[in-house]
């Protein structure tokens, strides 16, 4: 979620990542028309002759109750609560691609030479290739993807339960968050109580075969217990932090928790 | 501080916070209603989408955020509304009793035009049922709304509204429910405009 930057902050910014920013900032259509239609209702706005604006009152209000339902959710969240397994006809099929791009943008990742990257509170940061992470141990589920907007379909994953993973890596799980960097430019966050749910998979493959570049090549993160958007694709990182790291829907108002 | 009321008049028709509570409840079920509109255009679950226009939020995710804060505004007013009317015991003498006979009869009233209104601290059995009907009804769209919200966290609630897609069409049929009556509700008032300033100002 937006944080205000602290001006010694702005200035250890490179330039680079300035334009990196602006560039993403102008090349989000949602994200510039976030502050200005939040309160479009028809229109409403013109007839009470009402400014709005992305700074307005109301928007600001907006996300400190965003803030409260995060709170609200990891208390209501349940750490030993499974979400639904079902039978394998149930599946969804053909199971639906989804993603802020179209499917023709789909990354290409090289297998071969692919490394996962570690950073933060974690004391073993050696880079993981797909051959070690196929020779941990590997589970399967078959779960409900939830997406924030309203459908729902059943799928497939098996890889290594991420909290196994998490432990194996000497990560800090006292810590706050658990962010993620793909090879789609697409980022994410979570809270440690869901990292190391028994259901949290570093997702490996759907149904019997290798993840398909579709669903995420060379690995997701697989959650059931959240929606859809906080399931990351393309994982090129993984860091472990207490600095609120945001992510890519949700820097534009997408509630940071986002459970089910 | 002393209230400015003469002993010639009577007590007000509707007490203070339970018109409080009627204006919050009303705000809440617009902003859920309206934002929910466009919530539901972000995957239809039948053949048809609302007009933008009408809908609140502007789009998905200003939507969630107005729906899960006024949800905050249902949910606590609801739960006030319900504790006050059963301590006070204002719940048992407003609504009951409720007898079939009398539904039928103030009905056909109803329709005809010769439903009388002379008292408003008086609820017909029309009102009565129509008033429980939408209690029970945002009952409904609180629970089944906390099925789409939290499937995982509440498993029985799931299992009850029959599943997350299931609980998707209970939590429309129930909106659907609460705008018909909103029309309804409406539109009586208008035909008897003294309902609104009772509302209002209690007398």
């Amino acid at each position: 979620m937006p944080r205000p930057i602290a001006s010694n902050e702005i200035d250890s910014r490179t330039a680079q990542d300035i334009v990196e920013a602006a560039r993403q900032e102008l090349g989000s259509p949602a994200r510039r028309l976030f502050g200005r239609r939040l309160l479009t209702l028809g229109g409403l706005s013109m007839l009470t002759g009402c400014t709005v604006n992305g700074e307005g009152d109301a928007e600001k209000l907006l996300m400190q109750v965003s803030r409260l339902n995060d709170r609200a959710q990891a208390w209501l969240f349940d750490p030993t609560r499974l979400a639904p397994t079902y039978p394998a006809s149930m599946i969804t099929r053909p199971f639906p691609f989804n993603a802020y791009y179209g499917i023709d943008q789909v990354p290409r990742v090289a297998g071969s030479t692919y490394k996962l990257e570690l950073g933060g509170l974690v004391a073993d940061k050696r880079p993981w290739t797909l051959a070690e992470l196929n020779a941990l141990p590997q589970t399967s589920q078959i779960t409900r993807h939830i997406c924030v907007e309203g459908w729902s379909a059943i799928g497939q994953w098996g890889g290594v339960p991420f909290g196994l993973f998490l432990k194996r890596i000497g990560a800090d799980l006292s810590a706050r968050y658990v962010a993620f960097k793909c090879a789609d430019d697409y980022y994410t966050s979570i809270d440690m109580p869901t990292a190391l749910h028994p259901q949290t998979l570093l997702a490996l493959r759907y149904g019997d075969q290798t993840l398909p570049a579709k669903y995420g090549y060379p690995m997701k993160l697989r959650m059931p217990t959240k929606l859809g958007y906080k399931n990351p694709k393309h994982i090129m990182a993984i860091t472990v932090t207490n600095t609120y790291p945001g992510g890519y829907w949700e820097d534009q108002g997408y509630n940071w928790f986002g459970g089910s | 501080m002393m209230t400015k009321q003469t002993p010639q008049k009577t007590p007000a028709i509707h007490p203070a916070w339970l018109r409080t509570m009627h204006w919050l409840n009303a705000v809440a079920v617009i902003v859920m209603v309206l934002s929910g509109w466009r919530i539901y255009d972000a995957s239809p679950i039948f053949g048809f989408s609302f007009p933008p226009g009408i809908t609140l939020g502007g789009w998905l995710a200003g939507a969630l955020l107005w729906h899960f804060a006024a949800m905050w505004l249902l949910a606590i007013n609801g739960v006030l509304y319900l504790a006050f009317n059963l301590f006070t015991g204002r719940f048992a003498r407003k609504f009951f009793p409720l007898r079939p006979a009398e539904i039928l009869r103030d009905l056909g009233a109803a329709l005809r035009g010769r439903l009388a209104h002379a008292d408003l601290r008086h609820y017909n059995a029309v009102q009565k049922l129509a008033y429980l009907f939408v209690m029970v009804d945002i009952a409904v769209l609180v629970l089944s709304g906390l099925v789409i919200f939290k499937s995982v966290q509440f498993p029985l609630l799931r299992e009850l509204m029959g599943g997350y897609d299931t609980a998707r069409v209970v939590h429309f049929v129930a909106m659907s429910l609460l705008v018909a009556f909103f029309i309804v509700h409406v539109a009586m008032v208008a035909l008897v405009p003294r309902t609104l300033l009772a509302m209002l100002r209690g007398r």
